[in-house]
């Protein structure tokens, strides 16, 4: 239960960060999933690089266009700021699901979308508000999808020598509902299940799952189908239509339904 | 690597390597063995310590990450040798049995209540979920942190 030996910086900037970047090292930014993994021998990097130091990415802001924040942004600032709260609730409410206060004290935004657990809030939510997620290496810049970025459980499109930098959230349509439901058989533990929904007036929506499957999940069949005019019920269940188990799909309908019907207030 | 820690008001300095963890060197480096290290993969909140205010699990930060910061453990609660309101309220609601995982309550729960001294009973059991206690049962616990959140409340 102690962490094989490593070798360890700190850089102070995204530029002294870039170049350690790659196979043999991790990245670690609030470590409350990183460390457990390191502690567990799950994973034996050579290297670990610490990016708690680099200020820059430390940031919430919106400057009245989309919501930017730093990847090391503690999961506590989001949930403490107002901004947030009034602008992009959705976050404000999928945030207090993630673990305990005692780990959001630590965790980081950045942290919670690359480790890329599917059962993570932060992904869905993020997905069904159509965020998009900076990446940079030694090489340059880029931005992706939200919804192109989980590839697998523990694995997304990012680069061995990427660093996420920022996740950036549109503007949300005015008058835009929001509504995120989970279970989890204890609070604060990873959830079986959840759905996130943005429903804007006249049926434009987001809607995102986790734990439905490998990866948090857009349903853009239910997204036409709201948009369409469908019944919350209708909707839900298409949102939940691909998810394998029986029984997991009649959660996530359940989730999926109770999430749009937040929405739509 | 060399660090020097604040710790309860006092200096730390210690030799750490990079996977020492922080939990360790408190018990460890600066002897201070209040706190508790139950699951070292972050879940059962026994080693809850408070970062610049901040409650955070010591299993699940390096030493090195806290060189040049301030902590508080449990060793440092009770001011001028008089309990703290949370561990008077323990003692009086039968809160502990064996007492290993208070120390990682008394923590947290210092840290929650004073962001939060309006918490309703829902929010203190909430907040209490990050911590697991296996021997005492939580309704005590619950009592005791309701009380304590009062004392606070009025202090």
């Amino acid at each position: 239960m102690k962490p094989s030996p490593f070798e360890y910086r700190a850089p102070a900037s995204v530029k002294e960060v870039l170049p350690l970047l790659g196979l043999e090292s991790s990245v670690l930014a609030g470590g409350q999933s990183l460390v457990p993994m390191l502690n567990l021998r799950l994973a034996q990097p050579e290297l670990v690089v610490d990016i708690n130091g680099v200020a820059e990415l430390d940031y919430i802001r919106a400057d009245g266009g989309p919501l930017r924040i730093g990847a090391i942004t503690r999961q506590v600032a989001l949930e403490r700021s107002e901004l947030v709260r009034e602008r992009w609730p959705l976050l404000h409410k999928a945030i207090r699901f993630v673990g305990h206060h005692q780990i959001r004290s630590r965790g980081t935004v950045g942290g919670s979308v690359a480790h890329a657990d599917p059962a993570a809030e932060l992904p869905a939510a993020l997905i069904a508000l159509g965020a998009r997620l900076h990446l940079r290496s030694s090489g340059g810049v880029r931005a992706l999808d939200a919804s192109e970025f989980f590839l697998g459980p523990l694995y997304t499109a990012r680069e061995p020598g990427e660093l996420l930098v920022e996740v950036e959230v549109p503007k949300q349509p005015d008058g835009a509902g929001t509504g995120f439901a989970e279970h989890a058989r204890t609070h604060g533990d990873f959830a079986t299940a959840g759905a996130a929904a943005v429903v804007a007036p006249g049926g434009r929506a987001g809607i995102a799952l986790l734990g439905a499957g490998p990866v948090p999940v857009r349903a853009e069949a239910a997204e036409r189908a709201l948009a369409g005019g469908a019944e919350p019920r209708e909707v839900a269940a298409l949102a939940a239509q691909d998810v394998d188990d029986e029984h997991r799909r009649a959660l996530c309908t359940e989730l999926a339904h109770r999430a749009i019907e937040e929405a739509m207030g | 690597m060399k660090i020097s820690v604040q710790i309860n008001g006092r200096t730390y300095e210690g030799d750490a390597e990079p996977r020492t963890l922080l939990s360790d060197f408190i018990r460890h480096g600066a002897g201070l063995t209040g706190t508790k290290v139950g699951c070292e993969q972050g879940v059962c909140g026994a080693c809850t310590v408070q970062l610049d205010g901040e409650a955070v699990r010591s299993c699940l930060m390096l030493a090195v990450q806290a060189n040049g910061r301030t902590l508080r453990t449990v060793e440092g609660l009770a001011a001028d040798g008089g309990l703290h309101p949370l561990q008077s309220a323990f003692h009086e609601a039968h809160a502990l049995q064996c007492g290993f995982c208070t120390p990682g309550f008394l923590m947290s729960m210092d840290a929650f209540i004073r962001e939060h001294p309006d918490a309703d009973e829902d929010q203190l059991r909430e907040a209490l979920s990050g911590n697991l206690c296996r021997c005492t049962g939580y309704l005590g616990i619950v009592e005791a942190v309701e009380h304590a959140a009062r004392e606070m409340r009025e202090a």
